[in-house]
């Protein structure tokens, strides 16, 4: 294959590999495209309360167990005076508090952060009892409210196709105040709630039902009491209603807190037990978010990312990332315009020492010291020094002049001229070596023409990678370095002129 | 100062270059050096010592090496070679580009003259050594060596077309075959150097003839030498065909399928090859007013018999084939 194809085939390999991932991260693990983008994410607070009898007292409160549309990033139970346990059984989670005495009112709190994700709420299948217990309605008084119910499941029977119809017809007529049967339903149940009768009714008609608590998440919301919505299995597949309308599909904002199974709270050794519910949003970085959510899972293109190193070492690489930036910058201008530049890659590291000093103030120091290491230089060329000793001399002069000028512009209480930090120091004695060469061998126009060129790029450079886009693609989405290296690798294949060409070979046209 | 000549005078259509077969430095970076160039066979140009070491293997004529010091030398060591000289060339092994060549054409009491007329004492030629030692005119400051050699006798047929300086004459081998040839000028305004991009003048010459074709100073056609006043029409290369032969041959030195062949004209030896390199520059186009890559692509798609043909024929077939229009 020649070395073009292969070239080609390379470069479109690293882009859907580099792209591939970018497009993994942002869909599945949430990564922010663009910088700046906020999520919300819910903080739900359980409280649960009862009055203690003054013996040994337990609380078993249901978690909310992991769902699709929900990322938990965070919990946090306090309880002062209580032991406390989270115990798996039977495919739930619950949060035990325990204590040997308690008496009087007591508050537990359970502290739930949430972020809700596009996506179903729910998982299929689901190991959940599909049994149907049947109403007891045997005595003489209950044959009205029998005959009701069994009215009611026959009118939805034959307004409706199948079992999820049904279900909405029948909540639909239970909602219905106008409907006698209905009416007579619920006065016959009077201290039970719409749920409640509603399962009862869908257990006369033979259809496995139960109940799902949950929370609408609103912001700011106290001391709510949990909503219910029905599942109902249909044969195949659980299918959720919004009880009173009817309507299949678990509501955008419902948190599910519990699915079928056992009760909500149990108290043992306490009365009057309650749980109520806060809800308020917050929002949070979207990066955040989603570090937050993936690092649980440990996803192994996160693990083993600059995201696992300390956050010190993270804001170097964040730095080193860019180097590619401003490397593309100086092929770009290299090979389509033909900039001449000192050293291929020295307008990157001028960049890079711009970052650290910021532009204004790095480049009045690099010129400044330019021209008065180029002096120094030139002096100390005459001296007959060796050539090795006189690159230190003029290191050593580059660290004089940048301590001299740190100080007098401290004192002249310009903060900015004190960050210029080692990194820069030595691309200046490096700069400065180079240009004075330059300049013997082919005069100051030729040290003019490469030093603006270097600077030109340098600025360019530093104003790509400065660029607030691009600091959090580097840092964000590293893969995309794999995306840049085809690019990279394309223009190296390019054969067509430079910019600079078209002024250069303009007398042969004529 | 003078603008760069690339804010002056606008830009041409690509197209138009492309049709002109104009070689632009990305194509010759990656079609022509990275194909026919072989990275091994950098050292034979990259360093002169080798390079006269591979020409004396191929009996190809190169300036007199008088010493060649390969560590750093006491001042004595050179001292006791520059001594009996009266003229003589310093030059680093591996510089580039013409850079860190010292030349001295005779002496002035303890001072040593360059051909300039400016005087330089014995204590800078030992610094100049000391730097071309220390890596300062190589690629990447790698420590070099530094050579001693004999001032060449120029023969006196260019003295007409050169102010101050040494005229070369440059000459384009692709895969063997001489494609393109330029004698480069120095004049007042390039300080004595052959640098085009200094305000050399680029004589572009006939490849049949060895006789002037065109001439460009910074890009802009000239009749005459600016400093001599000699019109360029009267310009002719003297024992041509010899010079073109020795270029041709530098292909089987090197074994560089893309190759600048820099020669000089001893009076008495007749053409020396000065330099080989494997990276040439452009602006030879511009001196003869014609683009490379027609030729360069003719070359491309000979059949591998045409490729297998010795000096001579390779010489005659380019002669032939690449003979130029005159337009002075």
């Amino acid at each position: 294959m020649s070395p073009r194809a292969q070239v080609y085939i390379l470069a479109a390999l690293l882009t859907v590999l580099g792209a591939g991932l970018t497009i993994y991260k942002h869909f599945a693990l949430g990564f922010p495209l663009l910088p700046g983008e906020y999520r919300t994410v819910w903080t739900i607070e359980a409280k649960v309360s009862f009055d203690a009898d003054g013996g040994p007292v337990k609380a078993a409160l249901t978690l909310p167990r992991s769902q699709r549309n929900m990322a938990v990033l965070g919990e946090t139970f306090s309880s002062s005076g209580y032991g406390f346990n989270i115990i798996h059984q039977d495919d739930e989670h619950r949060a035990v508090w325990s204590k040997r005495h308690a008496s009087g009112r007591q508050s537990l709190f359970y502290q739930l952060d949430v972020h809700q994700t596009p996506g179903a709420a729910l998982e299929q299948p689901l190991d959940l009892s599909t049994e149907v217990v049947k109403p007891l309605l045997g005595a003489r008084e209950q044959e009205a409210v029998r005959q009701a119910i069994y009215s009611l499941v026959e009118a939805g029977r034959a307004r409706s196709s199948d079992v999820s119809t049904f279900t909405s017809e029948l909540l639909l007529a239970l909602a219905d105040t106008r409907n006698q049967d209905r009416n007579l339903i619920f006065g016959y149940y009077k201290d039970r709630n719409f749920v409640d009768v509603a399962l009862l009714v869908l257990a006369a008609a033979d259809i496995p039902a139960h109940r799902i608590r949950g929370l609408y998440l609103e912001d700011d919301r106290r001391r709510l009491d949990p909503e219910d919505l029905l599942e109902i299995y249909d044969g195949k597949r659980w299918v959720v209603f919004e009880p009173t309308s009817g309507t299949p599909g678990v509501p955008k904002n419902f948190f599910i807190w519990q699915r079928g199974g056992k009760s909500l709270l149990d108290v043992e050794g306490g009365r009057n037990s309650s749980v109520t519910f806060s809800v308020i949003s917050n929002d949070v970085p979207a990066r955040d978010v989603a570090m937050l959510s993936t690092s649980k899972e440990k996803e192994a293109l996160v693990d083993f990312s600059i995201y696992s190193l300390p956050i010190e070492q993270q804001s170097i690489f964040k730095l080193i990332l860019l180097v590619p930036v401003g490397a593309l910058v100086v092929v770009l201008l290299r090979v389509f315009v033909g900039l001449r530049t000192s050293g291929t890659f020295m307008p990157v590291l001028l960049a890079i020492a711009f970052i650290e000093t910021q532009l204004i103030t790095g480049l009045s120091i690099f010129v400044l010291i330019l021209i008065l290491g180029l002096w120094v230089r030139f002096y100390l060329s005459r001296l007959n020094l060796l050539l090795v000793a006189r690159i230190a001399a003029v290191v050593i002069t580059v660290v004089i002049l940048m301590g001299a000028i740190s100080v007098v512009s401290f004192k002249l209480g310009i903060e900015q001229a004190l960050t210029v930090t080692f990194f820069p120091m030595i691309i200046l004695a490096w700069t400065i070596e180079r240009m004075s060469i330059l300049w013997e061998e082919d005069g100051p126009y030729e040290v003019v023409i490469q030093a603006g060129g270097s600077l030109l790029v340098a600025v360019l450079a530093w104003w790509v990678m400065t660029n607030r886009y691009i600091e959090h693609w580097t840092f964000n989405f590293p893969e995309l370095l794999l995306v840049l290296l085809a690019v990279v690798m394309i223009i190296g294949n390019y054969t067509g002129y430079r910019l600079g060409e078209l002024a250069r070979f303009r007398q042969l046209v004529r | 100062m003078r603008l760069p000549p690339f804010f002056s005078g606008g830009l041409v259509s690509p197209f138009k270059l492309r049709k002109l077969g104009i070689l632009g430095m990305n194509a010759r970076n990656v079609r022509y050096i990275a194909r026919y160039n072989d990275r091994d066979k950098y050292p034979i140009v990259d360093d002169k010592l080798n390079t006269k070491r591979a020409a004396r293997r191929y009996r190809i004529p190169v300036p007199d090496l008088i010493a060649a010091f390969e560590t750093q030398p006491t001042r004595t060591r050179i001292m006791q070679v520059i001594e009996p000289l009266q003229q003589f060339v310093i030059k680093p092994a591996r510089g580039s580009g013409g850079k860190g060549i010292l030349v001295i054409v005779g002496r002035e009491g303890d001072d040593y003259l360059k051909p300039s007329g400016s005087k330089v004492t014995a204590l800078d030629i030992q610094r100049h050594v000391s730097n071309i030692h220390s890596g300062l005119y190589s690629l990447g400051g790698k420590p070099d060596r530094c050579m001693v050699e004999a001032l060449v006798d120029f023969d006196p047929v260019f003295d007409k077309y050169s102010f101050e300086g040494v005229p070369d004459i440059r000459v384009i081998v692709f895969r063997g075959f001489p494609v393109m040839a330029m004698l480069r000028c120095s004049t007042h305004d390039s300080d004595g150097k052959a640098n085009l991009h200094q305000g050399a003048v680029g004589v572009g010459i006939d490849l049949a003839t060895g006789k002037a074709s065109h001439a460009v100073q910074r890009g802009l056609r000239v009749d005459i030498h600016p400093d001599t006043k000699m019109p360029f029409a009267d310009l002719e290369v003297p024992g041509w065909k010899d010079l073109v032969n020795l270029a041709a041959s530098c292909y089987e030195m090197t074994g560089l399928g893309y190759l600048g062949c820099d020669i000089v004209l001893d009076r008495r030896r007749g053409p020396l090859l000065l330099e080989a390199n494997a990276r040439p520059g452009l602006a030879i186009q511009i001196a003869n007013g014609i683009g490379l890559r027609t030729r360069l692509e003719h070359i491309e798609s000979m059949t591998l018999e045409q490729l297998e043909k010795n000096v001579e024929e390779r010489v005659n077939y380019s002669m032939d084939y690449f003979a130029a229009r005159a337009t002075l």
